[in-house]
C-alpha cells in the first residue's frame, strides 16, 4: 500500500455499510428501502446517518413504494437510492422500467440471494439476466456495477451515482449475500466525482416554462423515437466499461466471473499457478455494458475460456456472443450454493489438464 | 371594463380531451383556480396518475411527474421530502388510489405526509372503457360486472375519505361534489384549504370529488349529474371529515 493512502480514513467494515457510506459520500440524500435479507444493514446505516447530513430516509410500506419514492425524489434533481435483494428487486421492476423510459437517474442495490421465489438467503448470480437485460417490461436497459470486494462495494457505489446522472438512467450496483455480509478494511477515500447540472429537473416553473417527466408516448412516431434514443445512449454508455484482467498476460486459458465468484477464484487462480497451470482471469465489472470487445481482444491469443457463475448458466451467453468462432467456452456452475477456493480449483485443473495432457 | 370571469393562469389554453359531461374539467379548473389564489404555480409540482387523468401535463402549466399506476403518493413523498419547498399534489382515479396504489394512498395519508391528493370517484374505469371500481356501487352494471355488482363476491364500494379520516395524521379530509354550482362552491373552497394546509407546512389533506363518467354510465351528461345526486350521494356522503375550512 502506498504510503498516502495511511492518511486515508480505513474501517473495517461489511460490504453493505460500504454501500452506504459510498451513497452518502457522492451526495446521496434521500434513501427509502424495505427490509429484507440479506441488505438489511443498509437501510439500517441510512436510517442513523441521513438525518444527521440532512438527508431523508423513508422505511416504506412495500418494496414497490420505496423505488416510486425514489423516482420522486430523483425527478427533483436529487441523488437517490434504494436498494434490496433478489425478490424485492423483482418488485421494483415497475418503477426501474417508468424511470428508464421517463430518464430519471438513480441508483438501486440488488444484494443478490438465491432464487427463484423466496429462494434462499446464500449468495448467489441468479439475478444476471434480470440485472443485464433490463429486468421490468420494455425495450431499456441499466447500467449495472458488479463489485467484487467491500472496497469496491464502496468505490463503484460512488461511480453509479455518477454514471446515472450523466446518462439520466438508472443505475444498478449488483451485490450479493456473501459480499454483502463480509467484513474487510476499505480506505474510505472520498468522492471524486462531480455532480452536474440538472435542467430537466422538477423545481417548480419558476421563471421558466413548465416542464413534466413521463413515459407514455402514444403520438405517432413518438415512442420508436424514444426507444432509439434510449437505443443511442445505452451505445454511448460503452465509454463506462470496466473490468480487470487478472494474470492474463501468459495465460492459456482464462476463466471468466463476476462478483463473489471471481473472489473466490482469484485464490483458486493463485492455487492453479503454484502448479504451473497458466491460468488467469477475466472480471467484467459492468455487467450491462458488457466489455466484449476487451474479450474478443483476448480471444485472438487465447481460445479456451471457463465461465464460472454461481447460476445454471446465465453471463456464458454473453462470453460466447463475445469470443471469435473456434474459442470453447466452458462453463463452472454453482446454483444455489457457494463453493470452495479449493473446489474451483479442482474444476480449473481438470479442464487444464484435459487439454494440455 | 372589468373582467369577471377568465382561464386560471395556471391552466393551459387548450381544449380538455375529456368526454362531454366528465367532471375532469371542472376539477382541473377548481384546482387551478386554487393554485392561482394561493400564488403558488411556480412552487407546484403534481403527480400525475393512470387514467383518464394522465395528460395532467397537457392542462396544468406546472411541473408534472407522470407516476406509475397506484404509486402518486409514494412518487408525491419522493418529490416533497427531497424538496420540501414544492407544494405537491396528486391527482388520482378510484382504480389508480383504491384499487392498485391503496397500499401507498393509506401509507402516505398514515406518515402525514405533506401532500393534496384529489381523488376523482367516479364508480368506474374511465379510460380502460367501463370496468368495475373499488367504489363501483352494489348493483352498478359495468363491463365486468355484467350482471350488477354483487357486494358479497365483488366488494363493497370503498369509502376512502372515510378511511383515511379514520387515521390519525392526515389535517383534512373532505368529500366534495361538482355536479352543480352549489356544490362546486364547497369543492372550491375544500379544494383551497387543501392546498393551504401544505403551505402552511400542518400536513396531509385528502379531497374526494364524486365524478361523472356519462360515457361509461352510458348516461348523457344531464342524466350523469342527476345520477351524483341520486345514486353517488346517498352512497358516499358529502362533507368535512376530518379538520375545517
Amino acid at each position: 500500500m502506498r504510503k498516502t493512502e495511511a492518511v486515508y480514513n480505513r474501517k473495517l467494515v461489511k460490504g453493505n455499510e460500504a454501500i452506504a457510506l459510498g451513497a452518502i459520500a457522492a451526495g446521496c440524500r434521500f434513501y427509502a428501502g424495505y427490509p429484507i435479507t440479506p441488505q438489511n444493514e443498509i437501510p439500517e446505516f441510512m436510517a442513523g446517518r441521513m438525518p444527521a447530513v440532512g438527508g431523508t430516509f423513508i422505511q416504506a410500506e412495500s418494496e414497490i413504494a420505496a423505488i416510486s419514492m425514489v423516482m420522486g425524489a430523483a425527478a427533483t434533481g436529487a441523488r437517490a437510492m434504494t436498494s434490496s435483494s433478489s425478490p424485492g428487486i423483482s418488485l421494483k421492476q415497475e418503477a426501474i422500467s417508468y424511470m428508464a423510459g421517463s430518464e430519471i437517474p438513480c441508483v438501486v442495490v440488488n444484494v443478490c440471494r438465491s432464487g427463484p421465489g423466496l429462494g434462499g438467503i446464500s449468495a448467489s448470480q441468479g439475478d444476471y439476466f434480470q440485472a443485464t437485460r433490463g429486468g421490468g417490461h420494455g425495450d431499456y436497459r441499466t447500467f449495472v456495477l458488479a463489485p467484487h470486494s467491500v472496497q469496491e462495494s464502496y468505490d463503484l457505489t460512488m461511480l453509479a451515482f455518477d454514471i446515472a446522472d450523466r446518462y439520466r438512467t438508472p443505475v444498478l450496483v449488483l451485490s450479493d449475500a456473501v459480499l454483502g455480509q463480509m467484513k474487510e478494511p476499505v480506505y474510505l477515500r472520498g468522492y471524486k466525482g462531480r455532480e452536474i447540472r440538472k435542467p430537466w429537473a422538477l423545481t417548480g416553473a419558476k421563471g421558466r416554462k413548465a416542464r413534466y417527466l413521463k413515459s407514455l408516448y402514444l403520438n405517432e412516431g413518438e415512442l420508436t423515437a424514444r426507444n432509439w434514443k434510449l437505443f443511442r445512449k445505452y451505445r454511448r454508455m460503452e465509454k463506462e466499461i470496466r473490468y480487470e484482467m487478472y494474470l492474463t498476460e501468459d495465460a492459456e486459458a482464462i476463466v471468466v466471473a463476476f462478483g463473489c465468484a471471481a473472489r473466490i477464484l482469484k485464490t483458486s487462480i493463485q492455487m492453479a499457478r503454484t502448479k504451473g497451470m497458466r491460468v488467469g482471469m477475466f472480471r467484467p465489472i459492468s455487467l450491462f455494458p458488457f466489455p466484449s470487445q476487451a474479450l474478443a481482444a483476448i480471444s485472438n491469443r487465447v481460445n479456451r475460456f471457463l465461465v464460472c457463475e454461481l447460476n445454471t448458466g446465465q453471463m456464458v451467453e454473453d462470453v460466447r456472443l463475445a469470443v471469435k468462432p473456434g474459442a470453447t467456452v466452458e462453463s463452472c456452475l454453482c446454483p444455489g450454493y457457494i463453493p470452495t477456493p479449493n473446489e474451483l480449483f479442482r474444476e480449473i485443473k481438470k479442464r487444464y489438464l484435459a487439454s494440455n495432457p | 371594463m372589468k373582467p369577471v370571469f377568465k382561464r386560471p393562469k395556471s391552466l393551459y389554453d387548450v381544449p380538455f380531451h375529456y368526454c362531454p359531461g366528465c367532471h375532469h374539467g371542472i376539477a382541473h379548473r377548481l384546482i387551478a383556480e386554487a393554485i392561482d389564489a394561493l400564488g403558488i404555480q411556480e412552487r407546484v409540482v403534481a403527480v400525475a396518475s393512470i387514467g383518464c387523468s394522465v395528460f395532467l401535463y397537457d392542462y396544468f402549466a406546472v411541473d408534472v411527474l407522470e407516476a406509475p399506476h397506484g404509486r402518486a403518493p409514494a412518487v408525491g413523498t419522493g418529490i416533497k421530502r427531497a424538496r420540501p419547498e414544492s407544494i405537491v399534489f396528486t391527482y388520482q382515479g378510484d382504480g389508480d388510489l383504491a384499487a392498485i396504489g391503496l397500499a401507498e394512498t393509506i401509507h402516505a395519508a398514515n406518515r402525514g405526509e405533506q401532500l393534496a391528493v384529489f381523488f376523482i370517484n367516479n364508480t368506474i374505469y374511465g379510460m380502460t372503457g367501463g370496468q368495475m371500481a373499488p367504489t363501483t356501487l352494489p348493483g352498478q352494471k359495468t363491463t365486468t360486472t355484467p350482471l350488477g355488482r354483487r357486494v358479497i363476491g365483488e366488494g363493497a364500494p370503498l369509502k376512502m375519505a372515510e378511511m383515511i379520516a379514520a387515521l390519525k395524521p392526515p389535517a383534512f379530509v373532505a368529500r366534495v361534489a361538482v355536479n352543480n354550482s352549489k356544490s362546486i362552491f364547497q369543492a372550491k373552497k375544500a379544494v383551497q384549504q387543501a392546498f393551504r394546509i401544505q403551505v402552511e407546512g400542518k400536513g396531509y389533506a385528502f379531497v374526494e370529488f364524486l365524478s361523472a363518467c356519462p360515457t361509461n354510465w352510458k348516461m348523457t351528461p344531464c342524466e350523469a349529474n342527476r345520477h351524483v345526486s341520486e345514486a353517488l350521494i346517498p352512497e358516499f356522503p358529502l362533507g368535512i371529515f376530518k379538520g375545517d375550512l
